[in-house]
């Protein structure tokens, strides 16, 4: 593969509540290249928005990126001013979240919104040359010419998301950070949403960040995917071997516990147990109370995160000797 | 058993009135509904799993409510163990209701803020005058075990906020299971919960199920779960029922073109089967002014001009498998 458009390397991301430190992202590298769509999965509270907010330095209050380095296209994020840190944003980083009515403004027309942000982006593009853009852009996306004077409340939730990936495309973002998309959208808007994006982003070349609890979404689409545990990165693999073989413990119970449509039968494995505390995390392997396979030194030293074959990376000891295992 | 219906829904409507403006009210003397339910029959078989599918806006919770009799109906009946709701005075409803029991999707919602989770469970006994004190205490307990609320009596003394998500929702269920009811209409159940405790969820409720021999409304937007715990399933498309039978007649060959997208736009979790076929274009109309003939023709690939000029009637297409579509009747 290519140079990496991001390179996180040991991010630490902290919030700090009464009840003392929560450690959102604890240690986290990953590195996301130009043109793939990488999925980020794991369960509510595993530290997904956080790392996706930190890649933005829009942590959320308390949080504080206290730890680590983010590399976007060759620059230090972490060290930029808050002005370059804006422009950055600006007119290279987009992100859409799962209720776009936060990132819209409610009393400015479609129209309007597109076309301001084609002329921050590009000031010499005249309005008028901004507005023929933003009507073949709304026509692209597949919302009719006349929907371009509503505001954002008269569009459909579907629609608002088009509007989010326009707006991205109108910057020509190097990188969309997409935080649970469709997840507020009913199934076949979600179907037709999933088919824009990825025709968009085989047209453009687009690099997607896709941030979701929606295994299903994830095999849809993703080409690569990482796994996240209370904090930590568990898998990193291409989406198929990690679908086909599963290899952290974690992950082969997550997938088992994913209603499937597609397969006969209907019982599903039950994962024992819930996510650890992000204040006093369990020591050594953060997934060995709950684990089936756990033995002496799970509970005692950490597993790093190690490529155990050509990108494929866990952070398991059962993998140290390449024992493995593959649970049924 | 004198009868295998538990309940039988015939020709239900339910119009909620649109809010109009003063101005609006001036303007015009015609006055506008949401027609969330629009003519329905189904009946509800005694210990099955009744499925109501759909995406949001359809009607799912407006029938579900209706069987409640939380809220009344426009027009039809509902029969439960063959007695007409309707006919019912307040004091017979309210003896009717210990046999129909409702879990929403939010449990914290449902649950009070202020009262021990112990307590907001066994509340229905006090209230229908079946036990208290000690006793109230002990079949409380009973029931918290069951659901796996465990350790009991440690959880019998806490407060909703200091509960998980999924232990707020088996709170929820043993309090719609501790007056040992006929009926559970379950609208969401686990739409609210994370993967893993879905699954615990969904298992939970299927073994209870058989233990106290219930019968299930079960109502959701998600085809993938609805296939883990439905015996029959009914699929909603603007207040109407477009297709209804036994699983896996419905999942293997749906007839409905709206069915049939519907199957085909739930994300498989596999990489394996990325999904090929072209969903429906736009989505789906306001339910004030609905489309007229069959509702879904504006969408539907394969719509005819009888399809814009002729209410389909849900007719029986093969054994027990029904369908609302001009073009399989013919
Ligand atoms: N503003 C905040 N103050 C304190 N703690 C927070 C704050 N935001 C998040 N956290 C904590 O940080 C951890 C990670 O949260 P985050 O929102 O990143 O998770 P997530 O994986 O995106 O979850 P979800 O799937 O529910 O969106 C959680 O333990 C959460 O409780
Ligand atoms: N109390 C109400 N007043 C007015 N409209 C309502 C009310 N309840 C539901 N509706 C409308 O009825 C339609 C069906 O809603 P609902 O039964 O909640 O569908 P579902 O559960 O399938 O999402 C929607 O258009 C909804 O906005
Ligand atoms: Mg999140
Ligand atoms: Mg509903």
């Amino acid at each position: 593969m290519n140079e990496p458009l991001v390179r996180i390397r040991d991010l630490v991301v902290t919030y700090k509540t009464r009840a003392g430190e929560v450690r959102a992202v604890d240690g986290v590298s990953l590195d996301i290249y130009p043109g793939e769509v990488l999925g980020l999965v794991g369960e509510s509270g595993c530290g997904k928005s956080t790392l996706g907010t930190a890649l933005l330095r829009l942590v959320r209050h308390p949080g504080r990126i206290v730890g680590g380095e983010i590399w976007f296209d060759g620059r230090n994020l972490l060290a930029l001013s808050e002005e370059e840190m804006r422009r950055l944003r600006g007119a290279h980083i987009s992100m859409i979240f799962q209720d776009p009515m936060t990132s819209l403004n409610p009393l400015q027309r479609i129209s309007d919104h597109i076309v301001e942000t084609i002329r921050t982006h590009k000031p010499e593009v005249s309005e008028e040359e901004a507005r023929k853009q933003a009507a073949e852009l709304i026509d692209r996306l597949g919302i009719m010419a006349e929907r371009l004077d509503d505001y954002p409340h008269q569009l459909s939730g579907g629609m608002r998301q088009r509007v989010m990936i326009g707006l991205a495309l109108a910057l020509r973002a190097d990188l969309i950070i997409a935080d649970e998309p469709t997840t507020s959208l009913d199934v076949i808007v979600e179907a037709q949403f999933l088919d824009l994006l990825k025709e968009l982003q085989e047209e453009f070349g687009l690099t997607i960040l896709l941030i979701t609890h929606n295994i299903g979404v994830v095999a849809q689409l993703a080409d690569r995917v990482a796994v996240m545990y209370a904090a930590k990165l568990v898998e990193l693999a291409d989406v198929e071997p990690l679908f086909a073989e599963p290899l952290h413990p974690y992950t082969q119970a997550l997938l088992a516990s994913v209603p499937n449509i597609r397969l006969e039968g209907d019982t599903l494995k039950i994962m024992r147990g819930s996510p650890p505390d992000l204040i006093e995390p369990p020591p050594g392997c953060r997934f060995h109370p709950r684990c089936p396979h756990a033995f002496e030194r799970c509970s005692q030293e950490e597993p790093p995160l190690k490529e155990i074959r050509p990108n494929r990376w866990v952070a398991c000891w059962l993998y140290e000797t390449e024992r493995g295992v593959r649970e049924a | 058993m004198a009868n295998a219906n538990l309940v039988e829904v015939r020709g239900l409507r339910k119009w909620f009135p649109v809010q109009r403006s003063f101005i609006e009210r001036l303007v015009t003397r015609q006055r506008d509904f949401v027609r969330a339910v629009d003519g329905v029959d189904f009946e509800i078989r005694r210990g099955e799993v009744f499925g109501l599918a759909g995406e949001s806006g359809s009607g799912k919770t407006t029938t579900g409510r209706l069987i409640l009799r939380l809220i009344e109906p426009t027009e039809g009946k509902i029969l439960f163990q063959g007695v007409d709701l309707a006919s019912l005075g307040e004091e017979e409803m309210r003896q009717m209701r210990r046999h129909m029991q409702a879990i929403f999707q939010d449990p914290y919602a449902s649950l009070n803020p202020r009262m021990k989770i112990g307590d907001a469970i066994g509340h229905s006994l006090e209230i229908f005058g079946i036990a208290k004190g000690q006793e109230k205490r002990e079949r409380v307990l009973e029931m918290m075990e069951r659901v796996g609320l465990t350790p009991p009596s440690i959880l019998y003394e806490k407060y909703p906020h200091q509960l998980s998500g999924g232990q707020r929702q088996r709170a929820v269920i043993a309090r719609a299971l501790i007056l040992r009811p006929d009926l559970v209409v379950a609208d969401e159940p686990i739409a609210m919960a994370d993967v893993s405790v879905r699954a615990l969820l969904l298992e939970l409720m299927r073994r209870l199920k058989e233990e106290f021999n219930l019968t299930y409304l079960f109502i959701t937007h998600d085809l993938a779960t609805a296939k883990y715990i439905c015996n029959r399933i009914g699929v909603m498309y603007l207040g109407k029922i477009v297709e209804m039978g036994p699983l896996e007649k419905v999942y293997r060959s749906p007839l409905h073109p709206y069915t049939q997208a519907l199957l085909a736009a739930v994300p498989v979790p596999d990489p394996k089967f990325r999904r090929t076929q072209p969903m429906p274009k736009g989505e789906i109309p306001s339910p004030i002014n609905p489309p007229s003939g069959c509702r879904f023709h504006p969408r539907c690939p394969y719509a005819e001009p009888i399809c814009s000029e002729e209410e389909p009637a849900l007719v029986e297409a093969e054994a027990d498998h029904f369908v609302a579509c001009h073009l399989v009747q013919r």
